[in-house]
């Protein structure tokens, strides 16, 4: 039996400054990263596509040399797990869809720009829902991914993939893509924390469009510090995207403070703790709740009752412009190819997108072309967008009185293998709370709340636009108090 | 072919040459004589992931656009999604303006104002949109319909567009031409467009007859074959309504070969094109300061330069009119009377002469002004004045200069083309001409205007180079003597 590194138990935050000092260690973190895949990814599957560890030895071989003379990158030697929706320079991005199984993309999304030339090494890319739809990674046209907590349980989604890579050691730090929750739902159900952040903030160039107004990439950690160092690494402005915020870059590690930064005031709101929650869920809540009014932060209850549009407005804008984003998907140029002798481009298409795309996909494009149809179009996507902008109005007034909302991630607990699947309603359920943030552009970072009877439940933080380093303040004495950082799943304790 | 019944629109793609880069990503915008798909990167080939940025270029251009048209400009820059599946849009739906609910195109309700039959008319624009040009279809085999398979060129994808919608308000092929030509030369004049590439200006033009449906012909490419096409579909479509048949609704293709349009589509319904707002592309004001500015900045555009060639050279609103029709042609004017004067005789030579022997020979103007530089031109117009040649012969050498690229002074003196003004060497061919023409002699000493035939006559024996006005008072004074009157 081989005795793993004691590196490997450590935070990113921490090997970096470890590398820094001995950038030999790069080589041992490397391997033993690739021991603990070894042994544990044939039980919860997370990668997609793994690079072989002599390519990644030899970026961490190049990275130690740069360390040797001096190099300071903030992410020197590490290993991250990148969403396999955004796109990698030479490694297949298949945003685990058949139309894409043999897509490798001629470039890199800024955000890996930004990690590689931070010293970060790309270990893979990880599983997800067919082109991001979906709340429990069951969508992937490859494989399910299983929730290192409970192997029955799904790991949720649709960063399912770099969740589970994360929580279960296969790598120190992943990206997400964040639509309607997807990473937030499953940080909260691997108990981990990932932060979906304000829109504009990091750069979506190199992200494969879903539904391009409501998504950000964002960092996903098993500790509040990693997070604070990944997103001061990818948050700032990018010309070639056109929503991307005039900002100055942020080291959000000066908000990693033990005591409160300012006097927040923070806000329940009354939908998302009334109906439908589970009873573990909402104990989960009220203890996290107590650990802030203990630190003196004052807890108040508002109703904001337009909430509950909130659901249906977010799907109508999503599936509209998913229906839009992936019209380009037709094996013409690149991708699932058939043949095209003798045959009308309509055929080609026909087939192409019947034999590629998986059903939820589908289901989405033709509800989102429908939603967009003469006749239609001010009946459903028009008055989304109304119900929308009300609500944006909504959560601006309440920020006037409150510093930041809080909810439970999610409603429930991660459902087991083809429980939520049987029944779409109940599915996109596990989205309430998290839509709120993606239809209003505002950051939401989850965190683990508690562990309740073995499985996580996490808690969901929103704030003002750009107040990403107070959610971050607010999150790092959470973990303080709770002591819920760096956890060690059941069904991988013995491999770590 | 009654005027009156007759409906056509025009809807103008025009590609902003000008811009050094695409509109949407850095591509050069120079596609031109490239292998194919090598003018390209992730935004313009539609790559998963990747995004559009907006040229600000194109927008300022699209501006200057909409104030020479006199057009409402909005106050928000919005593009928005339009979807179709067709090969040669990576993205299968091309970014563009809309007008309807949450969109709006830059620019709205200008107009033109063009020349018709010695009047003016004022032809309405209903929109100016900006968008990007999809690729080429490459058909290399035969044509869109019989060629065995097609191939795509993406160079072209993405170069920045400005579709140009007029309203109905054109009654005969003939106003659409003029429509085509007197927009084309404001684009030149706004320093805009090279309409002499190839697939820089193209036309889709909407007609229908009284009693018929409207019938959309695509794919023409110069105002000549607007005019061409237009005069097809109406002489087809009234044979057709005259025997009864149905006009169907449908999209024809002009065949600029066979001079024909073919019917591409029928078209039942509205195409739905699921028009939305290009979420990757977020509205931008578009400021008073900064319309103020490029306002500022226009230059003389065609209606402005034509009064100033009547005003400042004496021109006739005629001479004007065709000289501003073509930028290069009224630059070339002005260069010629910047160096050696005489507006009135290079007006007439130019419009005349030269631009006639141009369209005939079917040369670019651009080409053309270099061979019969204002240099060559002003050569011939010195010898004219100075009787060294006489403007019949000028008339000659123009077509021989262009023809051949050969210097003026070269054809002159090769094909023995000065003027013979020797009054004894014109009185011995007078002489002759008299004796042969017993009649003619007679009729003229009756009727003074009879002199023009003999005088003719003359012309005819020197290949034109007797001197026309000597010759004239040559014959008269002979005349005189013959008729024996002192």
């Amino acid at each position: 039996m081989i005795i793993l590194s004691k590196l490997i138990r450590k935070g990113a935050t921490e090997l970096v400054e470890l590398f820094k000092s001995d950038p030999r260690l790069i080589e041992e973190y490397i391997v033993s990263v690739y021991e603990v895949i070894d042994r544990v990814e044939d039980l919860v599957r997370s990668y997609i596509t793994l690079r072989p560890l002599n390519e990644v030895l030899a970026d961490g071989a190049k990275v130690r040399e740069t360390l040797t003379n001096g190099f300071k990158g903030r992410l020197a030697g590490l290993l991250v797990a990148v969403k396999d929706v955004i796109v990698t320079k030479n490694l297949r991005t298949t945003c685990a869809s058949k139309i894409l199984y043999d897509f490798i993309p001629p470039y890199n999304a800024t955000v890996i720009e930004r990690i590689i030339g931070e010293g970060g090494i790309v270990v893979g890319k990880t599983n997800m829902d067919e082109f991001a739809m979906g709340s429990t990674t069951e969508n992937s046209a490859f494989f399910k991914t299983r929730n290192p907590w409970d192997l029955d349980r799904v790991p949720g989604g649709s960063s399912g993939g770099s969740a589970v890579a994360v929580a279960a050691y296969e790598a120190s730090i992943a990206l997400g893509s964040d639509t309607g929750g997807s990473i937030r739902v499953p940080a909260a159900y691997t108990g981990i924390v990932g932060i979906k952040p304000t829109y504009g903030l990091v750069s979506r160039y190199g992200l494969i469009s879903y539904g391009t107004s409501l998504e950000q990439i964002g960092p996903m950690a098993r500790n509040v510090s990693d997070l604070a160092l990944l997103l001061s690494v990818i948050a700032g402005y990018d010309p070639h995207d056109s929503t991307s915020l005039k900002v100055r870059d942020l080291n959000y590690m000066e908000f990693l403070k033990p005591t409160p930064m300012k006097k927040y005031r923070i806000a329940i709101i009354r939908e998302c703790v009334s109906e439908g929650v589970d009873n573990t869920v909402l104990t989960a809540f009220n203890r996290s709740l107590r650990r802030f009014e203990e630190e003196g932060l004052e807890v108040l209850e508002v109703s904001i009752p337009i909430i509950k549009y909130a659901l249906p407005a977010y799907y109508i804008i999503a599936m509209a412009e998913a229906s839009s984003n992936l019209a380009r998907y037709d094996g013409i140029r690149y991708g699932y190819h058939v043949s095209v002798e003798g045959r009308t481009w309509d055929e080609v298409y026909t087939e192409v997108r019947s034999e590629g795309f998986g059903l939820e996909v589908k289901k989405r494009i033709l509800l989102g072309t429908f939603v967009l149809s003469a006749g239609y179009y001010d009946q459903y996507y028009l008055k989304a967008s109304k119900i929308r902008k009300l609500l944006y109005d909504e959560f601006m007034k309440l920020f006037k009185e409150v510093d930041v909302v809080v909810t439970p991630t999610t409603p429930t607990t991660p459902p087991r293998f083809g429980e939520a699947l049987t029944d779409p309603l109940k599915l996109y359920l596990l989205d309430t709370y998290t839509v709120v943030a993606n239809l209003t552009g505002l950051p939401a970072i989850s965190i683990p709340s508690d562990i309740v009877n073995d499985v996580p439940v996490g808690l969901q933080l929103i704030g003002p636009r750009l107040s990403e380093g107070y959610l971050i303040n607010l999150a790092y004495i959470h973990e303080l108090k709770s002591g819920l950082k760096d956890l060690v799943p059941t069904a991988v304790s013995g491999y770590v | 072919m009654s005027n009156l019944d007759i409906k056509i629109g025009l809807e103008v793609h025009t590609q902003i040459t000008s811009l050094k880069t695409k509109l949407f990503c850095s591509c050069p915008s120079d596609y031109r004589g490239k292998p194919p798909n090598t003018n390209v990167c992730p935004v313009c080939l539609g790559l998963p992931g990747a995004l559009p940025v907006v040229n600000i270029e194109a927008i300022r251009a699209a501006l200057m656009v909409a104030l020479a048209l006199k057009c409402e400009i909005s106050d928000v820059l919005v593009f928005t999604r339009k979807h179709y599946f067709y090969p040669d849009l990576p993205k299968n739906y091309q970014i563009s303006q809309y007008d309807g609910p949450g969109s709006i195109p830059i620019a709205k309700n200008g107009y033109i104002v063009i020349g018709v039959d010695g009047g003016l008319k004022k032809v309405r624009i209903r929109r100016i949109n900006i968008e990007e040009d999809p690729g080429k279809i490459v058909y290399p085999t035969g044509s869109l319909l019989t060629s065995k398979y097609t191939l795509i060129d993406y160079n072209r994808s993405g170069i920045a567009l400005l579709e140009i919608v007029s309203e109905p308000d054109l009654r005969s092929p003939k106003e659409a031409r003029a429509f085509i030509d007197k927009l084309r030369s404001i684009l030149e004049h706004l320093g805009l467009v090279n309409t002499e590439l190839e697939g820089a200006l193209r036309v889709d033009a909407n007609i229908s007859l009284a009693g018929g449906s409207r019938v959309e012909i695509k794919n023409i490419s110069s105002a000549k074959d607007v005019e061409r096409a237009l005069t097809y579909e109406i002489i087809r479509q009234s044979k057709a309504l005259e025997t009864g048949e149905k006009v169907r609704r449908e999209t024809r293709h002009w065949d600029a070969i066979r001079k024909v349009t073919v019917p591409l589509r029928v078209k039942e319904f509205e195409e739905d094109y699921r028009y939305f707002p290009d979420p990757d592309l977020p509205p931008v004001k578009i400021s008073l300061k900064l319309i103020e500015e490029i306002y500022q900045k226009l230059p003389e555009l065609p209606d402005q330069r034509i009064e100033r060639f009547i005003k400042t050279y004496g021109l006739s609103d005629y001479l004007a009119t065709v000289l501003v029709s073509e930028k290069v042609l009224a630059d070339y004017f002005e260069e010629c009377v910047k160096y050696c004067g005489n507006p009135e005789i290079i007006g007439n030579i130019v419009v005349n002469d030269f631009k006639r022997w141009v369209d005939e020979m079917d040369i670019e103007v651009s080409k053309a002004v270099k061979i019969l530089t204002p240099n060559q031109l002003c050569q011939l117009v010195y010898m004219l004045n100075n009787n060294i040649i006489n403007i019949k012969i000028l008339k000659e050498i123009i077509p021989k200069v262009l023809k051949y690229n050969k210097d003026v002074n070269t054809i002159v003196y090769e094909e023995n083309y000065i003027d013979i003004s020797n009054e004894e060497v014109l009185m011995r061919i007078i002489d002759e001409v008299i004796k042969e023409n017993p009649k003619a002699v007679k009729d003229a000493l009756i009727n003074p205007k009879a002199v023009n035939y003999l005088v003719g006559q003359v012309m005819k024996k020197t290949r034109g180079r007797a001197n026309p006005e000597l010759t004239n008072k040559l014959i008269i004074k002979k005349l005189k003597e013959l008729s024996g009157t002192p």
